[in-house]
């Protein structure tokens, strides 16, 4: 368990957060550039001293002003990786991850050998950093602040300096790492695909205050949260399991809600799979048609319905039959004509499925 | 070359050497603070170092000659603590030299600091190195090339003044002779010869140092 709370005012910004995260799994801190999230990291890693402030990971004081307790960055068992790449440009690959196990009495390399296995590094070991592509050097970043032993991992848009293709690479080793970490991890990010992929819990920041906090799929569920993914980028995060390969080069996949049809995925019956489902890809029937091309149908009931920031909109969140949740963009003509409002059954049409994973 | 040329080249590089130790072991932690500090006395004390650069070396001789006399505030600490007045004396010329040359040495190494910025000691930090150890380890290692700079800047300007050394350190050979002022006495004596040799090798180490100095840089450029 983390809990941070931090009050800092700076002439044209200002911090104001109280927040309980989980001590286990990845916490997005999500927003628009500006929004006080890295400013929320730095005051937790110690690097950035809110006047105001009290921060406890796993029971320890790391910071509590009341008390006059404000521990050095490099008195907290924390790692570390920046945006861009931060190694060491005087040291090799090796030289940049032992930097960090001297110094936190990890001499004895324990992890060593999981850690640069777990990121594919083991080639790297004597280059120089400058010889390295920009993933490669993330993965060295993690390697290196993993070695230390930290009780938090913090990581600051780790992939926003890449591009698409090296993203795309160095995302796998991310999965990978949330799956075998057992400490928590904040991951800075305003891309809402890799903050679908990877986080478990979601905090959504704006102007410097957290607007929502909560476990991932029930926080992007929700219908009335403030602009950040909100419209254009409203949607929610099922986690699916791979059913079945039909013969007819479709893939089907199974949740509690239902199941759904996606084009052939290269993945063993019975692996997970993270799908992301726009809400302007749903639309809603009274009725379960035959004649309509849309593969995935659902059976669900309408919650709420809330207006949306584009004029002539509205956004609907429906409950499957397994208390699912899932989030459909209409017009308001149409939620006037289909006399949409909450109780009332319908099917919803889901027109795509993002595949996370 | 006469036996006192070739003193006086001896005690020039002796000096230069000296000075350019006792330059990187001052002039680094004031070019460090200058680099992070968000002080009111940045510009102040940025100003102060740069003097020498702007003033005729005369101003500065000047001052040092009354502070480091007898009746200066220096020199009376000296001549208590036995050591005499600083003027006409060999340490008085290295402290002179230390005043006159610190602008070349600061200003190169605390544009290396700038230059690898707050980044790398944040990262140190995060791997749990203490600001000293992130200095030792990072900062001074990653500020190298400014370093090389300051030293080769240092030593060269140190052995090229002279104004300085005339008001403070005098013409006695062995002393406080150093090369620039063997230059002005055989020009004096009209020993054009003799000041050909030395003025020529002059021409020559400077414009080595130099090419040196900016070969290396394109070469390798500030490398980060």
């Amino acid at each position: 368990m983390i809990e941070a709370s931090f009050q800092l005012a700076y002439p044209d910004f200002s911090l104001d957060v109280d927040l309980r995260l989980p001590g286990k799994g990845v916490t997005a801190l999500f927003g628009h550039s500006g929004c006080g999230k890295t400013t929320l990291l730095r005051c937790v890693a110690g690097l950035n001293h809110a006047p105001t402030g009290r921060l406890t990971v796993a029971g320890e004081i790391w910071q509590d002003e009341a008390q006059g307790i404000f521990l050095p960055t490099h008195k907290r068992p924390l790692g570390l990786v920046f945006q861009e790449a931060s190694l060491f440009p005087h040291l090799s690959v090796r030289k940049n991850l032992e930097y960090g196990m001297k110094r936190s009495g990890n001499q004895a390399g324990e992890g060593f050998d999981a850690s640069i296995a777990l990121l594919g590094i083991r080639p790297l070991l004597e280059r120089a950093p400058e010889r390295l592509s920009g993933g490669e050097r993330q993965r060295v970043a993690v390697a290196r602040a993993l070695l230390t032993r930290p009780r938090l991992l913090l990581m600051d848009e780790p992939l926003a300096a890449l591009d698409l293709k090296r993203k795309l690479e160095i995302l796998p080793y991310l999965e990978k790492l949330r799956e075998e970490l057992d400490i928590p991890v904040l991951y800075v990010s305003h891309a809402p695909d890799e903050v679908a992929r990877l986080a478990d819990h979601l905090v959504l920041l704006e102007n410097g205050r957290a607007v929502a906090s909560g476990p991932l799929m029930a926080t992007l569920a929700r219908a009335d949260l403030p602009s950040t993914f909100a419209d254009d980028d409203a949607g929610v995060v099922l986690e699916t399991t791979v059913a079945a390969h039909e013969t007819d080069g479709l893939t089907r996949l199974e949740f509690p809600g239902g199941q759904l049809y996606v084009s052939y995925r290269d993945k063993r019956p019975g692996s997970r799979l993270r799908c992301r489902i726009h809400a302007s890809d749903v639309s809603l029937a009274l009725a379960a048609h035959g004649d309509s091309s849309i593969l995935n149908t659902l059976p669900a009931t309408v919650r709420t319905v809330v207006p949306t920031q584009t004029p002539g909109h509205v956004l609907a969140q429906l409950a499957l039959r397994d208390g699912t949740l899932l989030l459909a963009r209409i017009t308001e003509r149409s939620r006037v004509s289909l006399g949409i409002a909450p109780g009332l059954s319908v099917v919803a049409q889901v027109k795509s499925v993002a595949i996370l994973a | 070359m006469d036996t006192s040329s070739l003193a006086a080249i001896r005690l020039t590089l002796e000096l230069a050497s000296l000075v350019t130790a006792l330059l990187l072991l001052v002039g680094t932690p004031i070019a460090w603070w200058l680099s992070r500090t968000r002080s009111r006395w940045k510009g102040p004390v940025g100003a102060v170092v740069a003097l020498p650069l702007v003033l005729p070396p005369t101003v500065l001789g000047f001052y040092l000659l009354l502070f480091m006399g007898p009746h200066g505030p220096v020199g009376k600490i000296t001549s208590s603590l036995g050591w005499g007045a600083l003027p006409f004396s060999f340490t008085g010329l290295v402290v002179a030299s230390v005043f006159y040359s610190l602008p070349f040495v600061v200003q190169p190494i605390q544009n290396a600091f700038e230059a690898v910025g707050e980044r790398p000691l944040e990262v140190a930090a995060s791997l749990r190195a203490s600001p000293w150890d992130a200095f030792f380890s990072v900062a001074l290692p990653l500020a190298r090339p400014g370093f090389v700079t300051a030293a080769i800047l240092g030593f060269a300007h140190t052995i090229g003044e002279f104004g300085v050394v005339l008001m403070i350190g005098g013409n006695i050979p062995g002393k406080t002779q150093v090369l620039s002022v063997q230059i002005y006495n055989h020009v004096e004596a009209m020993e054009y010869g003799q000041a050909h040799i030395l003025a020529a090798g002059m021409v020559v180490f400077s414009f080595l140092v130099l090419l040196a100095l900016y070969g290396r840089r394109q070469y390798k450029g500030w490398s980060r």
